[in-house]
Order: C-alpha cells, then sequence, then structure tokens
C-alpha cells in the first residue's frame, strides 16, 4: 500500500517535481547573494535618522521598504520622474538599480505558476502535494527497509538504483517536506483560503493639520531600530490631511506629519506572523543559509526521479506472467507468494510451470490473499516468502499472519514453506519462520520442512524442488533462472592447482577481461565495472541452472578470477576444473554490493576457510590504501591446499595485509579457523571494540563455527554478532 | 495588445445615483514597460471633498495583495464587496486594460475625481497613479500616470 502510494505519484509528478525542484534550487541561490551584496545598517541605526538621510539625498521619497535580507529600497519622484534604488544606510546614497532581476522573476514564475497564472498555481501546488506524499511515504518505506526509526542512516545493501535513491532520500526528505508543507501554505494564504491578511489600523479621524515636522525628531520613528523595519511610507506633498504609515517586524501604525504623534497601531496577527515565518522557510528570504540548504536538498529530487523510475522499470520486468493459472476453487495445489520487490513471484513462476508440466493444477496468488474457505480441492498449500527489513511482512503478504492467528484452526491441507532472504542479514527468512512457527502453533499438518533459499539461489531452489517432488511422488526439476542473463565469454589465461595430496582438488582460474563497449563502460554494465566479492555466473554445458561464484579480482586488477573446488559428480565444478588456458566459458556478473569492505579506514577482520579465501584475497590485494586488514584463513593443509599463500608474504611486505592468522585442520591436532578467532580472542575483541568491521566467507557450517565463537569473545564487552549485523558491520557471503 | 472588454449591467451605486440616467463610457488603460510581474491596478471615484465615492474596476483578483493598493485601502477598508463582480485580472507591462460599463450622467460635470492605484510585485507602491476629473470635455483626452501608466482615457 505505502509502495503504490509512493510508485504512481512519483511517476505521475515527476515532471511537476523535477522543475519544481531544478527551479526551487536556482532561485535558493537568491536570498544568498542578496545578502551578501546589499550595504547593510550599522549598528542602532534607527528608521528615523535613515529616513532623514535618505530624504537629505532625495527630497521627494515616498517610500523607504527594507527586505527581510537587509536590503534598504527608496522611491522618491524627483520633478515628476519616478525614481528608485537600492541605499547604502551609512549615506542615503543610491547605490543600485531597484529593478527586479529578471531572471528571478523568471525563475519565480516559472516555480510557482509555470507562466499559466491561477491554472499553472493549482497544477505547481498539486506538485507540491506529491512532492509531500512522496516524501512521506517515501520515509515509511525507507524505516520499514531499515527495520525501524533507529536504523534510519544504517548501511544500506542492494542494487545501485535503490541505494542511491534511499541514500539521497533520507538525507533529502527532510528540506522536501519542509519544502513541499511550506508551499501548500503558501498557496492556500495566496488563495485566500487563510485568515492571514495584513491587520490595518483604523485611519485616523484626525490629524494635527499641520506639516513639516522633523523626520529625525519622530519619537516612534527614533525608537524603531532599521532591522525591525519593513516599509515606510510618506504622505503626499501638500496634503495636510495625508499620514506616515510606518510597518515594522510588530505591526503598522500611522504618524501624524505635523506632531509626529502615533495617530493608530495595529500588532500583527498570530496568523499574520505563522504566515511570514513559512514565507520565510520556505524562501529563504530572511534566512538564506537555510535556503541554500534547502535548495540543494532540492537538487536530489530529479536523482530520486531518475533512480525511481529504475527501480520501477526493473520491478516490472523483474515480475513474470503466470501461464494457465487454475481458479482458487479448482486447483489441487494453492501457491501464495509473500514478495516484496517481485523477485519471489519470478521462483513461484518457474514452480507453478514445472507443476503444471508435471499433470498438477496450481493456483498462484499472494499470501494477502490467503482464504482457506475456497480451497475446496486443495491438497497441498504452498508458501514462497520473503521477508522485509527486521522480519517484517513483504508488501504482497500483508495481513497473512493476522488471519491466520484470528482462525480457530489451520487447514487441514498439509503445508510447506519455503523461505527467501540473504543470510548476511540479521533476520534472515524472519518472516517465513515466523508463518511456520504460527503454523505449528495452530497444528497445521505440514508437507515439508521449512527450507530456505540464500540470495535467490537457483541451487538451493533445484535442491527444495526435488524434495518437494519426493513428496508428492513426482520427477519435479525445477531450473530457475532469474532474468535471462547476458552472458560474455571468458578465456582463461592461467590455472594454479591446490589440494590433491588432501583429496580437495582446487583450482585457481584468472580469465582474461573482456572487451567492453563505450555504452557498456558508460552504463558499468556486465564486466565494464566489478569488485571483489561480487559473483560470476556460471551455465555449465548441459546444465540449466547457472552456478554462482565469488570474485576473487577487481575490474582495476585487469583480470577475473574466481577459486573452483571440483565437487565429486559437479557438473560445473568440473567443466571449470577441466579448463586449459585458451579455452572459453560463457558467464555473467552478478553484482553483490552486500559483500564489500565499505570506505572507511576502520581495520577489517577477513575470515574465510577453503574457497572462501578468494574475495577476501581479492579485498586484500586491492588494498591499496593500506587499511588494517586481519585475515583469518582456515585450510586443510599448509603444502597442499594454502591458497594465495606466496601473495599473501607479499601482500604483508607491501603494507596491504597486516596480519594473518592460519588454521590447519589436518594433522595431530585438528584446528579451525573458529579456534584461531578464539585464540586471538583478546586481539580480535579489542579491534571490534574500537570498529573493526568482520567480513565472513566460506561455508555454511564454518560460517556458523565463526559467528559462536565471535559471540563468546564479544561477549564480555556486550556486543553479540546479531548487533554488528544490524550495525551493518559483519557481513557474510555463505555457500 | 490584449484587451479586456467588460459590460457592467446596472449593478453598482455609481451607475444608479438616484436618477436612472446612465451612459456607456470606455476606460482605456496602458501600461508602460515597467520590466515587471502583472500590475494590480484599482479605479474608484472620489467626490469633490475627496470622499470615497465608489469602485468601478479592480484588475487583480488576490484580495491579500489589496493592501498595495494603499489609497483604496484606506478608503475602503480592504472591502472586497466594494469590488464583487467587477473584479478582473492583473494587467501585464505594455499590455492595455479596455472596460465599458454604463456611468451615471450626474458624475460628470459635478467635481467628481476618479483614480487609479498600482501596484506590481516587489516593485514600487503607485497610489494615485492617475487622478483625472470626470468631465464632458475631458473625455478622450489621454492623461500619462506616475509610474506604470502610459496613458488612460474615458470616452463616451
Amino acid at each position: 500500500m505505502i509502495r503504490a502510494l509512493h510508485r504512481w505519484p512519483g511517476l505521475l509528478a515527476l515532471a511537476l517535481v523535477t522543475i519544481l525542484s531544478l527551479s526551487g534550487a536556482a532561485l535558493s541561490v537568491f536570498p544568498a547573494a542578496e545578502r551578501i551584496t546589499a550595504p547593510q545598517a550599522e549598528a542602532g541605526l534607527t528608521v528615523a535618522a535613515l529616513a532623514d538621510r535618505i530624504q537629505a539625498v532625495y527630497p521627494g521619497v515616498e517610500q523607504i521598504r527594507r527586505s527581510p535580507s537587509g536590503r534598504i529600497t527608496a522611491y522618491w519622484f524627483d520633478q515628476g520622474a519616478p525614481g528608485a534604488a537600492v541605499i547604502d544606510p551609512a549615506t542615503g546614497e543610491g547605490v543600485a538599480s531597484a529593478d527586479p532581476n529578471q531572471a528571478e522573476r523568471w525563475l519565480t514564475n516559472l516555480h510557482r505558476s509555470l507562466f499559466l497564472g491561477d491554472g499553472g498555481r493549482f497544477a505547481m501546488a498539486a506538485g507540491a502535494a506529491a512532492m509531500l506524499i512522496l516524501s512521506l511515504s517515501g520515509a515509511a518505506l525507507v524505516v520499514r527497509r531499515a527495520g525501524g526509526w533507529r536504523h534510519w542512516f544504517a548501511p544500506l545493501r542492494g542494487p545501485l538504483a535503490g541505494r542511491l535513491h534511499a541514500e539521497i532520500a533520507r538525507i533529502a526528505v527532510v528540506g522536501l517536506v519542509l519544502s513541499s508543507t511550506t508551499a501548500l501554505w503558501m498557496t492556500a494564504s495566496t488563495f485566500d483560503l487563510l485568515p492571514d491578511g495584513g491587520s490595518m489600523p483604523a485611519v485616523p479621524a484626525e490629524v494635527s493639520g499641520e506639516t513639516g515636522f522633523a523626520l529625525d525628531q519622530m519619537i516612534t520613528l527614533r525608537q524603531t531600530p532599521v532591522a525591525e523595519l519593513r516599509e515606510l511610507s510618506f504622505p503626499y506633498p501638500g496634503d495636510a490631511t495625508d499620514v506616515f504609515t510606518v510597518k515594522t517586524d510588530r505591526g503598522t501604525g500611522y504618524l501624524d506629519q505635523g506632531d509626529g504623534a502615533l495617530l493608530a497601531w495595529a500588532d500583527l496577527t498570530g496568523w499574520e506572523r505563522v504566515s511570514e515565518t513559512i514565507y520565510m522557510l520556505h524562501t529563504g528570504q530572511g534566512a538564506a543559509t537555510l535556503g541554500l540548504v534547502l535548495g540543494l536538498m532540492a537538487l536530489g529530487v530529479p536523482a530520486m526521479g531518475a533512480t525511481g523510475v529504475v527501480i520501477w522499470l526493473a520491478g516490472r520486468r523483474g515480475r513474470p506472467r503466470i501461464r494457465g493459472n487454475q481458479p482458487a476453487g479448482r486447483a489441487k495445489t494453492i501457491l501464495l507468494v509473500g514478495s516484496e520487490g517481485g523477485s519471489t513471484w519470478g521462483f513461484a513462476a518457474t514452480l507453478q510451470a514445472a507443476l503444471t508440466e508435471a499433470g498438477q493444477s496450481v493456483h498462484v496468488g499472494p499470501m494477502s490473499g490467503f482464504a482457506p474457505e475456497r480451497y475446496a480441492r486443495a491438497e497441498r498449500i504452498i508458501l514462497l516468502a520473503a521477508t522485509y527489513g527486521d522480519g517484517a511482512a513483504p508488501a504482497s503478504a500483508k495481513g497473512f499472519l493476522d488471519r491466520l492467528n484470528a482462525s480457530d484452526r489451520a487447514p487441514n491441507i498439509p503445508l510447506a514453506v519455503l523461505g527467501f532472504g540473504d543470510r548476511s542479514f540479521p533476520a534472515y527468512c524472519a518472516f517465513a519462520k515466523s508463518v511456520a512457527a504460527a503454523a505449528e502453533a495452530k497444528g497445521w499438518p505440514e508437507l515439508l520442512a521449512l527450507d530456505t533459499i540464500d540470495r535467490q539461489s537457483p541451487q538451493d531452489f533445484a535442491r527444495w524442488g526435488r524434495a518437494l517432488g519426493d513428496a508428492l511422488g513426482i520427477r519435479l526439476e525445477l531450473s530457475h533462472r532469474p532474468v535471462q542473463m547476458q552472458t560474455t565469454t571468458l578465456t582463461l589465461v592461467s590455472r594454479r592447482d591446490y589440494g590433491a595430496e588432501v583429496q580437495a582438488p582446487t583450482t585457481i582460474l584468472r580469465f582474461a577481461l573482456p572487451h567492453a563497449s563505450l555504452w557498456q563502460r558508460l552504463r558499468g554494465a556486465g564486466f565494464a565495472r566489478f569488485h571483489a566479492g561480487d559473483l560470476i555466473g556460471i551455465l555449465p554445458e548441459g546444465g540449466a541452472v547457472p552456478r554462482l561464484y565469488s570474485l576473487a579480482s577487481g575490474r582495476r586488477d585487469s583480470f577475473i578470477e574466481i577459486v573452483v573446488k571440483k565437487h565429486p559428480g559437479g557438473l560445473c565444478s568440473g567443466q571449470l576444473t577441466a579448463l586449459e588456458p585458451g579455452d572459453t566459458v560463457a558467464a555473467f556478473l552478478r553484482r553483490n554490493p552486500g559483500f564489500r569492505p565499505d570506505r572507511s579506514r576502520a581495520p577489517l577482520i577477513l575470515i574465510g576457510a577453503g574457497t572462501g579465501i578468494g574475495p577476501l584475497a581479492g579485498f586484500v590485494r586491492g588494498n591499496a590504501r593500506h587499511r588494517p586488514i586481519h585475515l583469518f584463513f582456515g585450510m586443510r593443509h599448509p603444502d597442499s591446499d594454502f591458497f594465495y599463500g606466496e601473495e599473501l608474504v607479499t601482500w604483508q611486505d607491501e603494507g596491504r595485509l597486516t596480519r594473518l592468522v592460519t588454521a590447519v585442520s589436518r594433522g595431530a591436532r585438528p584446528h579451525y579457523v573458529q579456534d584461531a578467532l578464539r585464540g586471538e580472542a583478546t586481539q580480535v575483541a579489542e579491534l571490534i571494540r574500537n570498529g573493526a568491521r568482520v567480513m565472513v566467507c566460506g561455508g555454511r557450517d564454518m560460517a556458523t563455527g565463526v559467528a559462536d565463537a565471535l559471540a563468546e569473545i564479544l561477549a564480555p564487552a556486550g556486543l553479540t554478532p546479531a548487533v554488528l549485523k544490524a550495525e551493518g558491520r559483519y557481513v557474510e557471503d555463505v555457500y | 495588445m490584449k484587451s479586456i472588454l467588460a459590460t457592467l449591467a446596472l449593478t453598482t451605486a455609481l451607475t444608479i445615483p438616484g436618477l436612472a440616467m446612465a451612459r456607456p463610457v470606455t476606460l482605456t488603460t496602458t501600461l508602460n514597460n515597467y520590466g515587471g510581474d502583472g500590475a494590480y491596478l484599482a479605479l474608484y471615484v472620489t467626490d469633490a471633498s475627496g470622499a470615497y465615492v465608489g469602485s468601478l474596476w479592480m484588475a487583480g483578483g488576490k484580495s491579500k495583495y489589496y493592501e498595495h493598493l494603499s489609497d483604496w485601502y484606506r478608503a475602503t477598508g480592504g472591502d472586497t464587496a466594494q469590488v464583487n463582480g467587477i473584479t478582473g485580472a492583473s494587467v501585464g507591462a505594455g499590455r492595455t486594460l479596455e472596460i465599458t460599463l454604463d456611468l451615471a450622467d450626474a458624475l460628470f460635470d459635478a467635481g467628481y475625481t476618479l483614480h487609479i492605484d498600482a501596484a506590481v510585485e516587489d516593485m514600487r507602491d503607485s497610489p494615485n497613479e492617475v487622478a483625472v476629473p470626470l468631465t464632458t470635455d475631458g473625455a478622450g483626452t489621454p492623461v500619462t500616470g506616475r509610474r506604470y501608466v502610459a496613458s488612460f482615457a474615458y470616452d463616451m
């Protein structure tokens, strides 16, 4: 719901808010420029003294105005010819033209009405309203994504467009809310919808009838500092019944021109004060610095518009069409999807297609449409559930848990729950787990135990599909390809072999950097831009599902390197480890921005075992800034599978690696990487207390062991791996 | 040049001053190129003693800006009822405002004066921009305003 409230106003109002923000940003410069260039009155100068000075220079002066920037303008008639100038208050002399700045006038008219009069004003007000809705719904999305207000500034993960969108938004949203609410207030004020009109005192019935009282003797003007002045209007020459009108920050009054007496006074109303403050906040007139800040924030709007469109297009592409979907009342398999960004729908489509092909009748729908009373012929219910933020329900699963918990008992139809998530988040598949727990509590019969898919892994999904097929007594081969990947041909340059002696044959494969077209380079597409820790997908010959490997090099290294362990009977690893220099493979790049060192200089603790060393070695190799890096590396035997053994020594000499701690698991006393961590507990705890970041890469068991060891090490300091994960200081790449 | 032609029914006080004798009068106001946004103009009449009698036309629809038409505002207290039904758009620089309305014969040659107050955003307020006595002889004779009005004339 919130997402829809963000998407549609955003797309509809894109042009309007872009014009509003660009013209607003340009306009924000003028008050600051005026503040700098306008000659300012000396402290303590009174309106009486200023008016006297100006009248001495321009005897025909008719009006004196002071803008919020402090700029003083005088208007006069000299022998019937009108004159006006910006005044230097020190001399009363004109120093600059008082004509309106034509560029500012043009921008102002564009900004408030598109040069279209009242219709344009309404359109721009609608733009401001859209901006307000976008700001509020966007803030709600950021909060939901981050898992609460406390995490407003937590590091973000995910595709670049989404990250940029949220990064800009969480800084700019304050300014945009302020600018749009004040804009709406000002529009209401312009159209007389607010009782904030000027309060003028009643016209005095009697005046002295005299003229010529000296300006610098008028008590009211002598008591009013120039800083409070807004406007002083002079009586018509020769009209003894006319009066001086003075407007200040406090109100408006009439002064007798014969004796200087204050004839009438009216204070500003509360509404007027509020409206003037709002005018100042919106225009920056009288608050030039704030204006500049708001202008800068407004510049984020076009960037958010562009990234927003990219996100929307990507989301549209990501959600496939489901062919041959059966009505809920007729289907034997009910497949419900809880998806936030749309990728889980892709898995649902793959599963639906495979089940349909196997002769099943399948109904696919969102989890939010859960209605067990309608599933008349259903024999099984399958839930594919992603997680949002800190374990919240994703968009298409809203209300599912409430409905389940409110029901008397669960449907008597066997259930399988499959969670989708990212292991590097603390709340990994938390929503799927809550659903499974709630189902168990309601006594819902189980078809399959809860299983999870890490980072959209096609392998995980295929494995789960075989288990489902076994449970149904059919052969189910799920070959899910998230998006049709465009592959690039990579040519092997060199290979280094390890581990044969310890029954773990492993090869470091180095491929030549493929040529990237200019267009690819501009967009940073494919292999035109990649970092160590990104993933490379390889579709083995004769296989339907691509396998993912972590990159041990970045674009700057000018080669592509991966570490591949040959699995017994493994199709892809078998083909890769059989490659000889000159051979080629088809590969695509999958970005993995969640597993990348941040840009800070805080020490890094890298922990890996086996082929998990790959991306970690890449980080060390790319550490030209000599950031402190502590590497914990677990291997079987140093004589056999010490990957990058020689380079690590060189990198240490070059200052790219601060410390290397190894653990050897084969031998008299098996030692694992988590044991090595425990051995260095004091130093590890010290580093983490001082802001170090932890990055773990390797098998699932190792990652669990490392998390347990770190929990023990950090307990005395009152820290947990979960807290570090929430702060973005503990990330994992687990397979 | 854009011109605005407005024909008023016999509704305002000025058009029915007791005797139902009235004639159509065209008021033509041409602004000079003062280099600002559209001008607000108030056209109104005072009697021989200078007292406000009534308004003929208000060019400019947003009453929050009327206080800048300072003589008109002081005379009427900013009462928008004075210009109900006789309000139009503000007039751009270099443009012409042309209004035709039925004015009572009694307004002519009886000491009445037609005034125009003018104001432009971020520019000078110009009360009493034009002040011209209403006489049958003066009809068709253009006069120049103080700041914004290049020429004003009333024709019968």
